[in-house]
């Protein structure tokens, strides 16, 4: 069931759940943040709509700075803003923003220790139809290696929206990754978040939990399907909403271990180096545990549909739960 | 700030006082680099003892201008400017390079309170100065009476993200930025001609909406003058272009591009102290 104490949105499994992306919440949690402290300036390579940062830039347009398609110099200056005071967000898609950029961000943001706030949009296969080179799936995997770099998945719009208001109250560099489709929105304004902090939105009615499934991004709203399907057939499953890869939630992780005795993890990223690589390095020296980890699996993506693409690469209602068969077998 | 000539022998006698200091640490230390911090001595000292707002007793004084330091190898220069100017104390020399010094081999901010940033991959010092000057203009306006030194290498501006950054200061018309570079014409693998050409290069900062002005970056009084100009131009960000010679006061090292990343020898150091101490 429903963990209640979450205040979780209970229409989730009703086919007219709200569908929103994660990009939009960002983009209204942006303006809120703005409003909330002037030293909140934004920056954008030629992708403002498409991040949905246009929003800041009709309320704030003097802390607004257009950077043009210069992703490294976009690292940078924002590095610069930032060590005169400001708390900046700086903008494009994940794959050139950290992927092009990766270097000016460890050395002029990270080894700098500067509040500057990447934005990783379009993350993920399910970018779909643009094909496999503005998939990022790496993304997760090269911030987290990074000293200092908290890294940030929202779950739905209305997570996106106050882990940005959250993340604009730091002094850390920050990574922010989102999502391009419409998604479930399954948590409420009213739902707890804090920067670290995993959520336990699922657990079962009465019987012991067999198998914990730990995901980020919005396939954790899949999971929620699967939960509620083994739930219905007897089998009891917890799901952690982890989103916060770094620093993880060491503690709820090797709770779920311990309690479960079965581990798998769900990401729309590469297996080696995200979240399932987290997960296990953790298990793996503190609480050695049999695990699955779902993603991509060291191959590129290609053009077609999130739905096509999400099930080719078993991160599906269908994937998910034969997985949790799997590992119960 | 027009320069008197008192005020220019000062400042030479100043710069061969850093360059004996460079020559002595970095023939202690046993590594590091030699050319760059030789021939950028003159504007350093210009920098520190002459042209920019600062007070070594207040590294985080809010007001003070900003030196960028891009090309973060030429450290020592760096290193030993600060160290004559007060900012710590001249025996701190010796540690250079060494575990648990505030001198990093390339600067790091929060080894070394005075550092505005860590630098030594190339490329990124222009883009933050131009961050550092557009956050300034946002909160004080244009008129806010800081100024932002970039200093560059001419080999550095190999690098794409230099012209990513000077398309930026072009737009935003950053009259606050002034840019000095280091136009030794050597990189580590030669001759920056030969490596990738340069030139012409005026036209290049031009056309990218800078105003230029192409110096001898060891003649103190046209390295003052050509800094008053660029804070005097108000509507664009300058580009000094400094022609200086790598290496500059040690003859049997000048204009040998070997010298980019090595340090001198004991017996080198003593060729290098008998042409200084003259």
């Amino acid at each position: 069931m429903l963990n209640n104490k979450l205040k979780l949105n209970e229409n989730i499994f009703s086919e007219d759940c709200e569908k929103k992306a994660t990009r939009n919440g960002f983009g209204e949690g942006l303006v809120l943040a703005g409003k909330a402290n002037k030293d909140v300036v934004a920056l954008c390579c030629d992708l403002t709509e498409s991040v949905r940062m246009h929003h800041f830039k009709e309320a704030f347009p003097e802390r607004f700075i257009e950077v043009g398609v210069a992703e490294q110099n976009l690292a940078s200056v924002a590095s610069g803003m930032a060590a005169m005071g400001k708390i900046p967000f700086a903008a494009s898609y994940a794959m050139f923003n950290p992927g092009r950029n990766w270097e000016q961000i460890r050395t002029t943001v990270c080894y700098n220790d500067v509040p500057v706030k990447i934005v990783g949009g379009h993350a993920g296969i399910s970018v779909a139809q643009d094909g496999g080179t503005h998939q990022a799936i790496e993304d997760i995997a090269i911030m987290r290696v990074i000293p200092r770099m908290e890294v940030i998945v929202p779950a739905d719009a209305v997570q996106a929206s106050v882990a940005t208001q959250a993340i604009a109250k730091t002094d850390n560099p920050t990574y922010i990754r989102l999502e391009k489709q419409k998604t479930r929105v399954i948590t409420t304004e009213k739902t707890p978040f804090e920067i670290g902090k995993a959520q336990l939105l699922w657990q079962p009615e009465t019987m012991s939990a067999r198998v914990g499934i730990v995901a980020c991004g919005s396939l954790i709203a899949t999971c929620l399907d699967v939960a509620q399907y083994f739930e219905e057939k007897g089998i009891g499953i917890k799901v952690l909403n982890m989103h916060t890869i770094k620093p993880l939630d060491n503690k709820a992780v090797l709770e779920l271990a311990k309690e479960t005795e079965h581990i798998v993890t769900v990401e729309e990223h590469q297996r080696a180096g995200g979240l399932g690589s987290a997960v296990a390095e953790l298990l793996g020296e503190e609480q050695p545990t049999k695990m699955k980890r779902l993603g991509v699996d060291d191959v590129f993506g290609e053009s077609g549909t999130a739905e096509e693409l999400l099930e080719k690469h078993g991160l599906d209602f269908e994937g998910i739960k034969t997985a949790v068969e799997n590992i119960l077998r | 700030m027009t320069i008197t000539p008192e005020q220019v022998q000062e400042l030479e006698h100043k710069a061969n006082d850093i360059r004996i200091d460079i020559v002595k640490m970095l023939a202690k230390a046993g590594t590091g680099h030699t050319a760059g911090p030789l021939d950028m001595a003159d504007v350093f000292t210009t920098l520190y003892f002459h042209a920019m707002k600062h007070n070594p007793k207040k590294p985080d004084w809010s007001d003070r201008d900003r030196l960028i330091l891009s090309n973060g190898h030429i450290c020592p220069v760096l290193y030993v400017t600060m160290a004559h100017a007060g900012y710590f104390p001249l025996e701190d020399l010796d540690t250079l390079r060494t575990l648990g010094s505030p001198l990093q081999g390339h600067p790091h901010r929060e080894h070394l309170r005075g550092i505005e940033t860590s630098s030594g991959p190339l490329g990124s010092g222009l883009s933050q100065s131009v961050g550092m000057a557009l956050a300034d203009r946002i909160d004080n306006g244009k008129t806010s009476g800081k100024f932002f030194y970039c200093l560059m290498g001419d080999g550095e501006t190999n690098e794409g993200q230099i012209w990513e950054a000077a398309m930026m200061a072009g737009k935003e018309k950053l009259g606050n930025l002034v840019c000095i570079i280091d136009r030794n014409n050597i990189q580590i693998d030669g001759f920056t001609e030969d490596i990738m050409p340069l030139e012409p290069y005026v036209d290049k900062w031009e056309s990218f909406g800078f105003h230029t002005i192409t110096i001898d970056g060891h003649n103190i009084e046209e390295i003052a003058d050509a800094i008053d100009q660029g804070k005097a131009v108000f509507e664009k960000p300058t580009m000094i272009i400094a022609r200086t010679i790598s290496s500059k006061g040690v003859p049997a090292w000048e204009r040998d591009y070997l010298w980019h990343g090595k340090p001198p020898t004991q017996e080198e150091l003593q060729v290098a102290l008998n042409s200084l101490e003259k």
